[in-house]
């Protein structure tokens, strides 16, 4: 299958990014300045993410779509305010899950953001529980631009003029250049920041905008290690089939009202480990010194048991040193518990530490 | 005079009497991107021909630093390991990896003159 190019592709080019590919995609991974500088400058001015190769799920529909998803995702959907958003999951019958996604009430239903190497399985998924009532959109048409750093709400708001008064984790349609343009106040580095659905066709033309009031590209390599030390969960690495949303320490994501009522796919799972516990966990590991332990790096106790394992773990800039994330043992969870990483033959020091990293700096509103 | 030579594997070589200076080439450091970790082989141990002598990571992977001669490790650099920045700014200088006490200098003649590696490495990345 040929690999598919963004709306950006070009202005990639321009901007002499070295590309990769990515669930299909071709993707810059990072611009000339490389991704410890393009980090930076996301953390104290305002970086451009060209995420389009995410999926954006349309689905129609009114009362009866609601309480349709209310038995998918474990949200308080009928209490959701109209362009509100949550951070959900698709899970299956035990609890594994099959995509993370933010969703956002829109006027005529839901807008889903899935990810870019789940979405299609995503829509056969959703499509086959939904029994295919439902008007569906995975929408090819529209780019997903995130612009995200302190100084991003000035600048965006020079360009669509009114997104400045959004609240962290809402949304509303604005107009670029007589488009509609869906806006929410969200985003994947632990900085304030926007994600902007945008037609095709007017993608380019947006985003050099933002370039010229000040904002520049960040590549994919930056994303990752800001998400990483703002202690956010990368699908297929910090998650997937074989972990639930309570064994990646996301409860806080999963509706109390719902759990109450247990009516959702996974719920008897849920359900249980919330009761009971769960055997390993998601933690945050702080490795001592400078060694940086990747994803698949073994975890051991004092004692040299073999304790669990990193599912993520780079180099953090504005940490200045190793971060990582991984699934221990419940009883070695605790907040400054020490433990060992095997790296390159060699065992080396590290403890359990609280995420995230860095601390965010999300706008009022944040619920 | 002492001449620079290249490997194959990106490291430049300088001599000087029996003792050679090695660290990785500008081209490698752009390939790699920002290094952040630099890991070098212990004063006083022993390396091989192509064997592996240090590790650098950027934020994305971890690539092993091969040594182009056999020798002991007399000196290495601890700025380096302190600052890895150091290595993307000045590669083929102040930021060297190790010095090593060669054993046979005739394993120096398969290595690469500067105008070779140039071509070379434009080869290997287009």
């Amino acid at each position: 299958m040929e690999t598919k190019k963004t709306s950006l592709y070009k202005l990639h080019q321009d901007c002499n990014a070295k590309f990769v590919e990515f669930a299909g995609y071709q993707m810059p991974i990072q611009y000339a300045e490389g991704i410890v500088e393009e980090h930076k400058f996301t953390r104290n001015h305002s970086g451009i993410f060209d995420v389009s190769h995410m999926g954006q799920l349309f689905i129609y529909g009114g009362d009866e779509l609601i309480k349709d998803l209310e038995k998918i995702f474990p949200l308080d959907l009928k209490n959701l305010k109209l362009n509100h958003s949550k951070y959900s999951f698709l899970m299956d019958k035990d609890a594994g899950i099959q995509d993370d996604l933010i969703i956002t009430k829109i006027n005529e239903g839901f807008l889903i953001i899935l990810n870019a190497a789940c979405k299609d399985n995503d829509l056969r998924i959703l499509k086959e529980l939904l029994n295919e009532k439902y008007e569906m959109v995975l929408d090819e048409n529209r780019s997903l631009i995130a612009i995200q750093g302190p100084k991003s709400s000035q600048i965006l708001n020079e360009v669509v003029v009114g997104v400045k008064d959004l609240n962290f984790m809402s949304g509303d349609w604005f107009s670029f250049e007589n488009q509609k343009v869906y806006i929410t106040r969200s985003g994947y580095t632990g900085e304030d920041g926007f994600e902007i659905s945008i037609s095709n066709d007017f993608a380019d033309k947006l985003t050099r905008k933002l370039i010229n009031k000040g904002s520049k590209l960040v590549g994919l390599g930056a994303r990752d290690t800001l998400r990483l030390e703002a202690g956010l969960c990368l699908y297929g690495h910090d998650l997937d089939k074989d972990k639930t949303p309570v064994e990646a320490n996301l409860k806080w994501a999963i509706s109390k009202e719902r759990i109450s009522k247990g009516d959702f796919i996974g719920s008897d799972i849920i359900i249980k480990q919330l009761n009971d516990g769960v055997t390993k966990i998601r933690v945050g590991i702080k490795p001592e010194g400078r060694i940086i332990a990747r994803e698949k790096t073994k975890i051991f106790n004092q004692s040299d048991v073999h304790i669990g394992e990193i599912t993520s773990g780079t180099f953090g800039p504005s940490v200045n040193g190793p971060v990582a994330m991984g699934y221990v043992e419940n009883q070695f969870s605790k907040k400054d518990t020490k433990v060992f990483l095997e790296v390159r033959g060699k065992k080396h020091a590290a403890s359990i530490c609280s995420l995230p990293f860095y601390k965010k700096s999300y706008v009022k509103g944040a619920n | 005079m002492s001449e620079v030579k290249y490997s194959k594997e990106h490291e430049w070589i300088k001599l000087e009497g029996d003792v050679a200076t090695i660290g990785i080439t500008k081209h490698a450091t752009e390939m790699l991107g920002d290094i952040v970790f630099a890991e070098l082989p212990e004063k006083g141990s022993n390396v091989e021909k192509d064997g592996t002598a240090g590790v650098v990571e950027s934020t994305k992977a971890a690539s092993d630093v091969y040594t182009p001669v056999s020798g002991e490790v007399v000196d290495t650099n601890q700025e380096i390991v302190d600052d890895p920045s150091k290595i993307n700014q000045d590669p083929e200088n102040s930021a060297w990896f190790f010095k090593l006490k060669i054993k046979d200098k005739s394993e120096m003649e398969s290595l690469m003159n500067k105008d070779d590696y140039d071509k070379f490495a434009k080869e290997t990345t287009t």
